[in-house]
């Protein structure tokens, strides 16, 4: 038996180092400014155990991957009417159409669509994949106090990638953030969080009543993981989307602050208030979102939910700028 | 700080000034050479040129000025050079109707030219000998766009000035040429005589000028005479009172050095129409010195400091760039002369270059919004942050200025280059991004190069497709070529024939320019040519650098990434159907061009496919043209930049591999491809960092950034961390456009209610109103890296 060959060698190796394993993710983002500090890289793992109306990124929620459309580019050629095997793809006025009940996701089409009318949000990376995405950008986290942060969906609905991943970043050096819902099983939480340098909690609505009507989820282990943070003094921002007509109301910021005001070492909040960028990516995924006439709160209705935060003894931010 | 009254007004008016064509100088020049035929020898005759002028032309001090002196009879009047290039009627006709950046030129105006500058320069202008000089190989890749000329119409300018004036009166200069000419070798240096000729015309040179504020001075009393408000008359007698004083003996306070400046910078831009404008360089680290005596003595405060600044940047915004003649027009359209001032940077001794004048000068930059003088950062890594984010303040309001300049690597581009370490400290960039050793070098653009042009003709054998002209040579149906190897050696031979063609015309251009038109005064305020005896265009300059500045690496390396990636690696498609299809311009063929454009590596993504192939067309532009030498005994390096002369190329260059259409403008600068870098700024960045930028002179990138980006105090920190990061990797020099596409939409839509806006085009700042309709479509395009 000779020697391993080389590409033997270096597999061998990268299983040892378990970069091999794989998630399912829909997007790197480079130079994202607003997911902890410094300059940033954002990996944005698919799929989400809540179903938030008013959801920004409505592509994360799947765990599978979907085809969107972007009318507006298609230049109605027809080759993925040809490339469908499941004749779900057809020509609709100026774009295409498909018939989600006989699309099997394969993605034919979105390969042979050069103009890029169809595409795949998800597809499946390794550990090994995505650090040579986040590695490109080290000088600038060197230069910021930047690094990695995991969002998505939800990153610990896919834990060993998550895992791995987060254990990849810090063999290198690279800082880690995780921005997530909270609503994961407490041990799996605790046994992640040591490779986790900041986490950006998400906070929504307090009563676990209404928490389950509009995320379709309670509020135990969301609340359960973000006292253990606290307690434990480990690095944490609390982040409140301000969501008119859904948590906005007197009652909820009320309870946001008294819960906030009640943990261990009291974490910074910051408030995200509600913005329009991801409206258009329902009518992509040919989807109606819940509350689709929603405008975003004014500037005066944040800075209002902000005062009154802050008279819990809360440090708040408004999208990370201090008040 | 708020501007004075005073400041406010004469703002206003500067603005207010329509841009005209003046005949001043022309007919004083006309004047003078109709009668100086015969025996003088070429730097005399150009001596006594510069006297007549500036003993003859009308000297104006405009109400509540500081500063005195204008090129022109009244601010923004125009000079003409017509012993360089003469404009005709239609020039004329041209200038006072186009819509973007006219010249309005009075009836009689026309009379004078049509009767007398006309008939009498026909047949003596100098572009006239120049363009009878060139070849027909010359002329051919001259008109199918290979390359512009710069030394047609303008002086062969390019340089910045140090430190001497502010040590050194121009009496005191004079003392110098004396010595040097009484250090002739008489014996043994058969040039002897021609230096003398030239070191005479210096000191002429420098009484004129003294002659020249003299004449302010005189002016001055007498408006101070008849002032009826004794504060106004104070300032007058001052004004008098430092006229007298300088240039003629070094300044003594920070009135009179910017006043001496003012003079020298006149002096210059009205012997020659130099390309670019001349600047005063480090102007915070030379008025330092005042600006502390001043304060320690009382006799300045902060806010006369200001005001006086605020006088000199006005000044420099009466002066528009004088207006071309023919077919460059579309090459550089702008008011702006390239006037850069540098802040920053490092000392001579290496320390820190940041002082408090440093920020007076940004505060005046935010403050007077003038397109005029255009002014950059030098961020060494030994200057403070602060520094930075003082600038970015000033960025983020959407001015397009000022620029960033990596200080460190310049000195490194500087020494690499043969200079001295201490005259690379004391150097900097100019006009737009070119480095230079200020007050000691001649550091000479001498055209654009349209690299996918070349790779166009490459394309086709040596044939250039729009006129159908042989014009490179053969260098093989690239329908043959087996390898992409075969293609990257059929585009250097090409490169090198047209290099060859250019550098063959530049030479006789720089001669010709020494023997006809030599330059005596700007000779006296660049080292050493008054020690060597030698003109400024005759390789009296300690340094002596042509550069061509290649244009269109974005689009070039794209195009060569496609043809690897589709015809030689993929085999999506073979190289005829490629030809083909760029032949109709993609019609029927539109699959392949969005093929082309969305599934195609590009350049600016940090995807090494296509960074490597940009890594090698950048080694073979440097090695085509680094280390040429010229007829100054100096050398030729590269630089990337296209100030907007990448639309021009854009339009003679057909339909192209990256699947842009024909006509179409190319990329500028070393920025990748309009809306081909699709990962956000730091990919962009570090694509653009992995050529080596301290092998070049100078590369341009442009960042277009929308205002949100830069909000707050974090906004500022992620900006510096990213100026910062680019530095740390190299780059040479960045420049942002903070401003949202819809902004600029609405700016075209009706510019009336926009005309304040200003963007940075390509190492300049404009009115985005004054630009052509292209141009402003193209800066929509560029790409938008918003973040949420």
């Amino acid at each position: 038996m000779g020697s391993p060959s080389p590409i033997d060698r270096h597999l061998r190796r990268l299983r040892q180092d378990r970069l091999l394993s794989t998630g399912t993710i829909f997007d790197i983002k480079k130079f994202a400014i607003h997911d902890g500090p410094g300059v940033r890289t954002t990996v944005f793992f698919k799929g989400c155990p809540l179903g938030c109306w008013l959801c920004h990124n409505p592509e994360s929620q799947s765990f599978e991957p979907e085809l969107m459309i972007r009318d507006g580019r298609c230049t109605r050629c027809g080759d993925c009417v040809e490339a469908c095997a499941q004749d779900a793809v057809s020509l609709n006025g100026d774009s295409v159409r498909i018939d989600r009940g006989r699309c099997d996701q394969c993605g034919a089409c979105a390969d042979v669509c050069v103009a890029e009318a169809i595409e795949v949000a998800g597809r499946d990376v390794t550990v090994a994949e995505v650090m040579v995405e986040l590695e490109k950008d080290v000088v600038y986290y060197d230069e910021s106090g930047g690094g990695v942060t995991v969002s998505g969906g939800e990153p610990f609905a896919q834990p060993d990638f998550l895992l791995e991943l987060l254990k990849a970043c810090k063999s290198r050096g690279i800082e880690t953030a995780v921005d997530t819902c909270g609503h994961v099983a407490p041990h799996l939480f605790r046994s992640v969080a040591e490779h986790v340098d900041l986490f950006l909690y998400d906070l929504k609505v307090i009563d676990d009543e209404r928490h389950r009507e509009f995320t379709g989820v309670g509020v135990e282990s969301i609340h359960e993981n973000l006292r253990w943070l606290a307690e434990t003094n480990r690095g944490v921002i609390v982040r409140f989307p301000l969501l008119p007509g859904v948590n906005d109301d007197e009652a909820n910021i009320h309870s946001v602050g008294e819960f906030l005001s009640s943990l261990a070492n009291r974490p910074r909040v910051d408030i995200l208030p509600y913005h329009k960028a991801g409206a258009d990516k329902y009518g992509r995924l040919d989807r109606e979102p819940r509350l689709p006439d929603t405008e975003p709160p004014s500037e005066e209705e944040v800075a209002g939910v902000a005062r009154r935060l802050s008279d819990f003894s809360l440090n708040v931010t408004v999208r990370g700028e201090s008040l | 700080m708020s501007l004075s009254e005073r400041v406010s007004r004469l703002r206003q008016d500067s603005l207010d000034a329509r841009p005209t064509v003046s005949s001043e100088r022309a007919e004083l020049i006309t004047e003078f050479y109709e009668r100086a035929d015969g025996v003088l020898s070429a730097p005399v005759r150009r001596a006594l040129a510069f006297k007549h002028l500036l003993e003859n032309k009308a000297v104006c001090i405009l109400s509540g000025e500081l500063i005195v002196g204008e090129r022109g009879p009244a601010p923004k009047a125009t000079p003409t050079y017509p012993e360089v290039c003469c404009h005709s009627l239609e020039d004329l006709e041209v200038l006072d109707s186009r819509e973007k950046i006219p010249f309005a030129v009075e009836p009689e105006t026309r009379a004078v030219f049509r009767d007398r500058l006309i008939p009498f320069w026909k047949g003596r202008s100098l572009r006239e000998l120049i363009f009878e000089r060139m070849t027909e190989e010359w002329k051919a890749a001259y008109e199918a766009g290979i390359f512009t000329e710069f030394m047609e119409q303008r002086a062969p300018g390019h340089t910045v000035l140090d430190d001497k004036i502010y040590r050194k009166g121009f009496l005191d200069l004079k003392d110098d040429i004396r010595r040097s000419l009484a250090s002739l070798d008489w014996l043994n240096d058969p040039s002897a005589l021609n230096k003398q000729e030239e070191l005479e015309a210096m000191a002429i040179c420098c009484d004129a000028l003294i002659t020249f504020a003299e004449r302010h001075a005189a002016l001055a009393r007498e408006q101070a005479e008849r002032e009826g408000d004794p504060l106004r008359k104070a300032e007058l007698e001052r004004i008098g009172e430092v006229c007298d004083r300088v240039p003629a003996y070094a300044p003594r306070d920070f009135w009179e050095a910017l006043q001496y400046y003012w003079f020298v910078h006149l002096g210059v831009i009205t012997e020659l129409n130099t390309w670019d404008a001349f600047n005063p360089g480090h102007l915070d680290r030379h008025l330092y010195p005042f600006y502390r005596e001043g304060l320690a003595a009382g006799t300045l405060t902060q806010e006369r400091a200001c005001e006086l600044l605020q006088c000199l940047w006005i000044k420099f915004n009466n002066q528009p760039a004088p207006p071309k003649v023919g077919i460059t027009a579309e090459e550089s359209a702008t008011y702006t002369d390239f006037a850069q001032i540098n802040t920053g940077g490092v000392m001579e001794d290496g320390s820190d270059g940041v002082n408090e004048v440093t920020y007076l000068i940004l505060d005046v930059i935010e403050e007077m919004r003038l397109l005029q003088p255009s002014s950059s950062v030098q961020l060494s890594k030994k200057n403070p942050d602060r520094y930075l984010k003082r600038a970015a303040r000033i960025i983020r309001t959407g001015f397009g200025q000022p620029s960033v300049f990596n200080a460190d690597l310049i000195v490194q581009e500087l020494v690499r280059q043969g200079k001295s370490l201490e005259d690379a400290r004391n150097g900097g960039s100019s006009g737009c991004v070119e480095v230079g050793a200020f007050g000691k070098e001649n550091y000479n653009l001498t055209g654009y190069f349209n690299m996918p042009k070349v790779f166009e003709i490459t394309l086709n054998n040596g044939v250039d497709p729009r006129t159908g002209k042989t014009i490179g040579i053969e260098t093989g149906d690239p329908a043959s070529f087996a390898s992409y190897e075969e293609l990257m050696e059929a585009y250097r031979s090409q490169l090198c024939h047209f290099i060859d063609i250019k550098h063959r015309g530049n030479n006789v251009i720089e001669r010709l320019w020494a023997a006809h038109m030599p330059t005596p005064f700007l000779s006296v305020l660049i080292d050493d040519c008054i020690r060597s005896g030698l003109d400024y265009h005759d390789g009296g300059a300690r340094y002596n650098t042509s550069y061509i500045q290649g244009v269109g690496l974005g689009t070039l390396t794209d195009c060569a990434t496609a043809i690897k990636y589709h015809v030689f690696d993929e085999k999506t498609f073979s190289m005829a159907e490629l030809l083909e299809a760029l032949r109709s311009d993609f019609e029927d063929n539109d699959r392949m061009r969005q093929l082309l454009v969305n599934r195609t590596p590009k350049y600016g993504n940090d995807d090494d496919y296509a960074d490597s192939v940009m890594t090698r067309l950048f080694e073979a532009y440097f090695d085509a043209v680094d280390g040429r030498p010229n007829t100054k005994s100096g050398t030729y390096h590269i630089n990337l930049l296209p100030t907007t002369c990448h639309i021009y190329f854009g339009s003679v260059v057909g339909a192209s591999p990256d699947g842009r259409n024909a006509w179409q403008p190319l990329s500028e600068g070393v920025s990748p491809v309009q809306g081909a870098d699709r990962q956000g700024p730091t990919a962009a960045l570090r694509s653009v960092a992995k050529m080596d930028h301290a092998r070049t002179g100078g590369t341009l990138l442009n960042q277009k950034l929308t205002p949100g980006l830069l909000d707050g105090e974090e906004g500022l920190d992620k900006f510096v961390h990213l100026v910062r990061a680019y530095f740390k990797l190299d780059g040479h020099h960045i420049q942002f456009n903070v401003v949202d596409a819809e902004t600029l939409r609405a700016a075209q839509q009706n510019p009336e209610a926009h005309r304040d806006l200003i963007v940075r085009v390509a190492g300049y700042s404009d009115y985005f109103c004054d630009l052509s309709e292209a141009l402003q479509d193209e800066i929509i395009a560029r790409t938008e890296h918003q973040s949420y």
